[in-house]
């Protein structure tokens, strides 16, 4: 069982609701990216996102995407991000860490060579977000070192794709709620719970619902009928300009905790 | 994964070009759809309706009705006289692509993919570019089948191609300048595909090179293969051979593989792509991505690309739009790897020198990316026989450019 299968389980059997922040790497600022993943526990994460900052994110938006930029400029690369993870992993061996990125970065550093080293530092999972279920052969050797292969679905994901990315899946399912990039702000709460009952019938994963949560009342309402929910987009664009690894914490808990206590306080309704 | 999988020469030798890609949208190990989940599926939908219409004879009628009365083609292929009389090795052909209407090849494929995109219901059409000329060839089509237009443009790109930013504004076009990354053409490219991610029920992608995620390296190859076609036979009808070396310039690779294409199982012809150096392959500011990059993944294919050993994509450098692009055409990184072509840089200096040279001995301006190509072509014909010929696609015509090279040689118009 993974640390990710673990996580799930527990929520599981307390009747909670994960919540699974998204930070970029090194962003806003590099050193204080292992205190600001402890904070991000403090304030009630279940299991980490941290976004490895890729030149040019297609499928982000500019929140995230600058994000990115702002980091890269600022030197963060694989060998430091997984360094971080090293860093955390020593005070924390509960919370699963997540590495989202794109495909570019882990072909050229070698895919088993990251695998190998991402394994070794203590991630858990990678979310390779251009790897779609049919080029799954490329990230065979992330399956081969003991790393959960999360894959996305989305409103278009037909039947057919979506038995094939269930069959896939490890760790849990990420569902992307609309047709859009990171970060923008259409939901339609109906089309979101219909559709994960779908998912829920062909999946074996728990089912993370994320894009376009923004805080405690969307979280509430997602929270309602996902395993778990995803914050990206809202709370970078929070934690953006914080000067010091104290204003990072303190930023992190206030935008969370109402969050986490949204989803503890509703019960799960499930 | 071997970055080179023919190296066996035997085995390169008896590859059938016409057969790729396959039906993953693979040539050998490049191309595929690497892309995030929510455009699978459209591109699914694009990939079937591209299938059904490339073999519907009604859409090829209509195709090359578009071709031959709109943008008036056949193209000549023009005898470099005075300019092979001073260069004093092999016949430089030119292949007039800066003839076709709009002044490049692009229209050859915005024409075939607004015709999918009709076909295909879809209303609204966005684009990138770079120089500006595939964004006006968009512009125009659209103009031509009344479709809403919406093209990204890389700021840089934007100043450095006043003229074709108004051209596609006079079109109806709405311009949209983006201001990310490296404000160039990858940007614009990352730009249009989350607009196509966020609309794409109603909105129709003209990918203007043969990059991007299956469907599109094939089928912007399979629209621009016309100028292969037409000078295969207007070699043999002409000359009455094939020539001994094709030439063209190669940013994604569109021109290029046009011409390619239809000569890639004749195996006597030698083929060269020339690819933007830039300053100079070792100053690192250059665009050639075949000739200094690695096999990588960029904008849903698997290719030759410009990064860092951390993977991140470097900034390219040409002083021509149209080439200054880190990636390249799936296929095109096929044929290096199989040896069918092969791929050189031609730096801004050289390619300005040729520019010259073009206008003074023949009378024609050439866009500053074809002059790439004419470069090499001067290159390869010195080394060459007189009764050798030498097909160099000039891809388009350099008016757009004229403002960009008065600035660099210091003149104020």
């Amino acid at each position: 069982m993974s640390r990710i299968d673990i996580r799930f389980s527990e929520l599981r059997n307390t009747g909670r609701t994960g919540l699974i922040p998204f930070i970029t790497a090194g962003d806003p600022l590099p050193d204080a990216t292992v205190a600001l993943m402890h904070a991000l526990v403090e304030a009630g994460a279940d299991l980490i996102e941290l976004g490895v900052p890729f030149s040019d994110p297609m499928a982000d938006g500019p929140v995230i995407q600058h994000a990115s930029e702002r980091a890269l400029a600022k030197g963060v690369g694989l060998a430091q991000i997984l360094g971080w993870v090293r860093d955390f992993r020593a005070r924390d061996a509960a919370t699963p860490v997540v590495l989202m990125g794109y495909m570019n970065p882990v072909e050229i550093h070698g895919a088993a060579r990251f695998a190998q080293e991402a394994a070794a530092a203590g991630v858990d999972g990678v979310l390779l977000v251009d790897c779609p279920v049919e080029e799954i052969d490329a990230a065979a050797p992330l399956r081969a070192a003991g790393l959960d292969q999360i894959f996305l679905a989305a409103p278009t994901t037909t039947d057919a794709r979506l038995v094939r990315i269930c069959a896939a899946a490890q760790g849990f399912l990420y569902y992307v709620s609309f047709a859009g990039v990171t970060g923008a702000a259409r939901l339609s709460l109906d089309d979101v719970r219909a559709r994960v009952a779908a998912i829920r019938q062909q999946a074996s994963t728990p089912v993370a619902v994320g894009f376009g949560v923004r805080d405690a009342a969307s979280a509430a309402a997602i929270g309602a009928f996902a395993d778990a929910v995803v914050i990206g987009s809202a709370l970078v664009e929070r934690l953006a300009g914080a000067a010091s690894e104290e204003e990072l914490r303190t930023r992190a808990l206030g935008f969370l905790a109402p969050i986490r206590a949204a989803l503890d306080t509703r019960g799960h309704g499930r | 994964m071997s970055a080179k999988p023919f190296d066996d020469a035997a085995a390169a030798a008896a590859i059938d070009y016409t057969q790729y890609p396959d039906a993953r949208g693979r040539f050998g190990t490049y191309g595929g759809s690497y892309v995030a989940e929510t455009l699978v599926a459209p591109l699914a939908e694009l990939a079937a309706a591209y299938e059904r219409l490339r073999v519907d004879p009604a859409f090829i009628a209509e195709f090359e009705r578009d071709l031959k009365y709109y943008v008036g083609r056949p193209s000549p292929i023009y005898h470099a006289e005075r300019l092979s009389q001073q260069v004093g090795g092999a016949q430089i052909l030119l292949k007039r692509e800066d003839l076709n209407h709009t002044g490049a090849h692009k229209i050859n494929n915005t024409i075939g993919q607004a015709l999918v995109a009709r076909a295909m219901g879809k209303r609204r059409v966005i684009a990138e570019t770079g120089a500006g000329q595939h964004g006006v060839a968009t512009a125009t089509v659209c103009a031509r089948f009344g479709l809403d237009c919406v093209v990204y443009m890389g700021a840089t790109d934007i100043e450095r191609q006043a003229i074709n930013v108004y051209r596609m504004k006079l079109l109806g076009a709405q311009v949209v300048p983006v201001t990310s990354g490296s404000k160039t053409l990858k940007d614009a490219l990352n730009e249009a595909m989350r607009d196509w991610v966020t609309n794409v029920a109603d909105t129709f992608y003209i990918i203007g090179t043969v990059a991007g995620p299956h469907p599109y390296p094939q089928m912007v190859r399979d629209f621009n293969a016309v100028v292969g076609r037409e000078a295969r036979a207007q070699m043999l009808e002409q000359y009455g051979r094939l020539p001994d070396v094709l030439t063209a310039c190669v940013g994604g690779g569109s021109n290029a593989i046009g011409l390619f294409h239809a000569f890639l199982n004749d195996r006597e012809v030698a083929i060269v792509g020339a690819e933007a150096a830039g300053e100079g392959i070792a100053s690192g500011h250059h665009a050639a991505s075949l000739a200094a990059g690695r096999p990588g993944v960029l904008h849903g294919n698997r290719t030759y690309v410009l990064c860092d050993d951390d993977g991140q994509i470097t900034e390219t450098h040409s002083v021509s739009a149209g080439l200054d692009y880190p990636g390249v055409g799936p296929e095109h990184a096929f044929l290096k790897d199989t040896g069918r072509a092969s791929y050189v840089g031609v730096t801004d200096d050289e390619a300005l020198a040729a520019f010259h040279q073009l206008a003074r001995s023949e009378g024609i301006l050439a866009a500053l990316e074809s002059s790439h190509a004419v470069a090499q072509a001067i290159k390869l014909a010195r080394e060459l026989p007189k009764d050798a010929l030498v097909l160099c696609n000039l891809s388009g015509r350099g008016d757009k450019d004229v403002h960009t090279i008065a600035a660099r040689e210091g003149i104020s118009l």
